[in-house]
């Protein structure tokens, strides 16, 4: 099987690679760029920890193909600081103690940074239903959920 | 014990207590931190693993030459490259690679080393394997009727006198307890007594196993795994391969989560043994549907509790019969679900026995307080019965016969300081107990205990010429412990937290330590920590004299500073830990403190949930709409991780009681190997979940620590079906209580006219 060459911005960097044509977007992350940050918890789209967004789209990158990123804007949890300053959501997960064992924690965050995207003022349900596709075993989400309204309370506020 | 281990317990402490952020949170928020599957080897090969298709099946022959032939495989292994085991061994060696028979669907038979995982996986498929397929048996009843097919032959029921004559699936017999039961009963007013039955769940750690594995000809070897105890996988491994212990070096990655699912071996020996064959490093990850099939979920089990009561409540007998399915080899934890089952109590006749049973399934694995949620399931919901037979409120009823210090506990020791009533008073005054119940809902809750263990642990302190500390610890950081190790080494040598600096140390940087498991991190490392950093005290002191000239003795230590003491020891400026440190080199050389020793006075503890819920009466499905833990901490190292592992156990356990379970069909293959539909609870499933840490200090620990990580997960099963029976106005008396099982009980409850 022949590979493909593909180009696509990841983090905001023009980035070429090599894959397979059925090789994953998540393999191509982990194993041909070095970025581990996404983690694979099923490999069939059930636990979010390989959560990234795809132009903008949160979606399982264990569900899309390295291919299909060609010419598209990825972001991945390593592009969520800026330089020494932590992102509100990772700054909040810290504070919130919304980690345990932290192997959801990149998806989480990634997927959470996507909702407060579109909407900067979630109430409780809405982030509970749009964290519905992020498994986390450790914290029993109670955590995590405040952690997320406290980052949208502050990044509202400026 | 060397050290000082009489000074009374602090009333008030500096830095524990505090919630800062913990040290390896940036590396966890940013995607840094290195798990499992994150290690890369020079050369690296990918191991693949073959797994039997059949519940039970005689290995008549595995041919491997066709996969041996195939481009890009440089290794081919099977049971042949391990080295013959017996004792404790032999079953986790034929658990890692089945020999004569598998003995359950996802049973690893083979296993090759590839250039690439779609060589890997290519290799797999030309691997033949010949199989006898045999009966098998996957329920616990089933498996101990007469007739039932046998997985090991001369199976011998251990702990029955006289020995039966006949081989079966009951690994062993299992008695405690204590008066007269049958003579209890007489007494009683009220008896009541119900069958229950749990199906397997699995830990569900979101990180599935991973390893990352060099072994050379020399025999010298490098592990890179995820594992709760790194000298476990050391000791185990160098057993099966039959290499030195001191040539294997084994360093744990980041931990996603185990819950007991990551205290044993699986894919790391078979690494070790593919690598050893290519001569190259080999990374082994599992696949979820691996994860589900071939490690260790818990016991299912079927049981029978019988209790008796006065008119005016008192408790006169208990009585149980626990019957564990461990999966395919012995040591299901249905000893400790025996203990355990009426530990919360003050019994004057009490008795459980256990039945530990083989099945073709999986061989389970520890999963948070393991065998006790699934008898506390049993013993609170009759407890629960009986409370609203005699009219009484659940909590009061406890209150009148739960375990306080000096009751004989069931299963033989008699309790010292111990906050079960303080729970259940807590519980009471709690606003969630005292709140008008919702229309359509029903409020319920129950109790639960667990031991909590010490065990071998080893810690080294080293003071650095700044006057920061460096802490290396063998225990696996499996969900904060690295702060409340911080914390503790920060409290005792007066020095800020965040000069301390909390690593887990290889196996070959410092001496054995037991698995991070039974709660003992934080009150067995953490009192290591203490020690050591008393040790360390100790030195600093020392060169405090030297450099004042005066006698050691005189010199004390005070919140981070050591000062002359005493008529005669002179006036000098205190000198802080930083001073000391700068200064050590011309002094004696480095400063460091160490323990090495077998931590006893584990404190147990109790907890106490309260629970609201929902039941859809039309389609049987339930919402826990509130949910409140009180649990005795001992002391609350850092509270938010404390109420995280409080949260963290309750929501687990709604899983379990609601929706969890392993589903076999006819064929006795597992149906629901993927998150998809072996469903563990999602945001949107759960309420907040409220907590109240309750700190009875544990005087065998300096702090008073107590573990907490398991014991939160011993009451949600009983706390739960209790509130869904009142919901549904019928006992439930199986679990899960998903959906049909519930409808089914209404509307059987509903021809009986309940």
């Amino acid at each position: 099987m022949s590979q493909v060459h593909v180009t696509a911005k990841i983090n905001g960097d023009t980035t070429e690679y090599l894959c397979e044509p059925d090789e994953t977007l998540l393999d191509v992350l982990r194993n041909r760029l070095g970025l581990t940050g996404a983690k694979e918890g099923c490999g069939t789209g059930d636990c979010g920890a390989c959560s990234v967004t795809l132009d903008g789209r949160l979606v399982c990158s264990c569900l899309v193909l390295g291919a299909e990123a060609n010419g598209r804007e990825v972001r991945t949890i390593e592009g969520m600081a800026h330089g020494e300053t932590l992102h509100p959501l990772q700054r909040k997960f810290l504070e919130h103690a919304a980690l345990q064992c932290g192997i959801c924690t990149p998806g989480f965050l990634v997927a959470a940074k996507a909702l407060l995207d579109k909407n900067p003022d979630p109430s409780e349900t809405e982030i509970r239903y749009w964290l519905a596709g992020n498994l986390c075993r450790c914290t029993g989400y109670d955590k995590i959920v405040r952690a997320v309204q406290d980052a949208a309370a502050e990044m509202r506020k400026g | 014990m060397p050290l000082d281990t009489k000074t009374p317990i602090p009333t008030s402490f500096r830095v524990v207590g505090t919630r800062p952020l913990r040290p390896d949170g940036i590396d966890k928020v940013t995607g840094r931190a290195r798990f499992g599957a994150d290690m890369w080897a020079p050369g690296m090969l990918v191991g693949r693993i073959l797994r039997s298709p059949h519940a039970h099946a005689r290995i008549r022959k595995i041919d491997i030459s066709k996969a041996q032939a195939l481009e890009g495989v440089k290794a081919v292994v099977t049971r042949a490259d391990f080295k013959a085991q017996d004792g404790d061994l032999a079953d986790i060696l034929d658990n890692v690679m089945a020999g004569k028979k598998a003995l359950y669907d996802g049973h690893a038979v083979a296993a090759v080393a590839a250039v690439s995982a779609a060589v890997a996986r290519k290799a797999l498929s030309l691997i033949e394997v010949d199989y006898e397929i045999l009966p098998h048996v996957t329920d616990v009843d089933e498996a101990m009727k007469p007739g039932a097919p046998l997985l090991h032959d001369g199976m011998i029921t251990a702990g029955v006198e006289p020995a039966p004559t006949k081989p079966s699936n009951v690994t062993r017999r299992h008695e405690f307890g204590h008066g007269d039961v049958e003579k209890g009963f007489k007494k009683a007013d009220i008896v009541v007594e119900r069958e229950f039955k749990t199906e397997a769940t699995h830990q569900g750690y979101i990180e599935p196993h991973a390893c990352l594995a060099t072994l050379s000809p020399d025999g010298v070897a490098e592990l890179w795994v995820c594992t709760q105890g790194h000298f476990m996988v050391r000791a185990v491994c160098a057993g099966l391969l039959g290499i030195d212990i001191s040539k294997l070096r084994v360093t744990a990655s980041e931990i996603g989560g185990g819950f007991g699912g990551k205290t044993t071996v699986f894919i790391e020996p078979v690494a070790l043994a593919l690598s050893r064959k290519a001569n190259r490093p080999v990374k082994i990850v599992m696949s979820r549907d691996e994860v589900f099939r071939a490690t260790g979920p818990t016991s299912s089990a079927s049981m029978r509790v019988k209790i008796g009561v006065t008119k005016d409540g008192r408790i006169t007998a208990a009585d149980g019969e626990f019957r564990y399915q461990g999966g395919a080899y012995a040591g299901s934890p249905v000893e400790f679900g025996a203990m355990s089952a009426f530990a919360c109590y003050d019994l004057e006749n009490v008795r459980a026995v256990g039945y530990d049973v083989v099945c073709n399934r999986p061989k389970q694995a520890a999963y948070r307080a393991p065998g006790a949620p699934i008898s506390a399931f049993a013993v609170e919901s009759v407890i629960d019965e009986l409370a609203k037979k005699l009219g009484m409120d659940a909590i009061d009823f406890r209150i009148k016969n739960a375990a306080k210090p000096g009751t004989k506990s069931s299963y033989g020791p008699t309790y010292g300081e111990i906050g079960l009533i303080t729970t259940l008073e807590e519980a009471k005054k709690h606003p969630h107990w005292k709140a008008p119940v919702k229309p359509g809902q029903a409020r319920s809750m129950a109790c639960g205990f667990w031991f909590n263990f010490g065990g071998q642990t080893c810690v080294s302190l080293n003071i650095n010429v700044d006057g920061t500390c460096t802490l290396a610890v063998g225990t696996p950081d499996i969900g904060g412990s690295r702060a409340s190790m911080s914390l503790m080494a920060a409290e005792e040598l007066g020095i800020p937290y965040e000069s301390v600096r909390a690593i887990v140390a290889d196996t070959s940087s410092l001496g054995y330590n037991d698995v991070t498991d039974g709660s003992r991190t934080t009150f067995a490392t953490g009192m290591a920590t203490i020690f050591a950093a008393r040790d360390a005290i100790k030195k600093l002191c020392g060169r405090a004299a030297q450099i004042w000239g005066i006698p050691e003795d005189a010199v004390v230590w005070e919140k981070g500073y050591a000062r002359p003491s005493g008529a005669n020891a002179g006036s000098f400026e205190p000198l802080s830990l930083a001073d000391i440190a700068k200064s050590s080199g011309n002094t004696g050389g480095p400063i460091a403190g160490h323990t090495e020793y077998n931590a006893e006075g584990a404190g147990v503890s109790f907890a106490t949930h309260i629970v609201d819920a929902e039941v859809d009466k039309e389609t049987g499905r339930t919402t826990i709409t509130r949910y409140t833990v009180l649990q005795d901490a001992g002391k609350a190292v850092h509270p938010s991780y404390v109420e995280g592992q409080f949260q963290g156990g309750a929501v687990q356990g709604i899983g379990w009681a609601l929706n969890e379970e392993y589903i076999y069909g006819k064929d006795g293959r597992l149906q629901n190997a993927g998150f998809l539909d072996y469903r563990i609870p999602v945001a949107s499933d759960l309420p907040m979940i409220d907590t109240k840490i309750i700190e009875i200090p544990n005087k065998g620990h300096p702090y008073g620590v107590r573990g907490v990580g398991e014991t939160s997960i011993v009451p949600p099963l009983a706390a739960i079906a209790n509130a869904v029976s009142a919901a549904a106005g019928v006992r439930l008396t199986q679990l899960p209580m998903s959906p049909p099982k519930v409808l089914k009980a209404i509307e059987e409850g509903a021809r009986k006219g309940h």
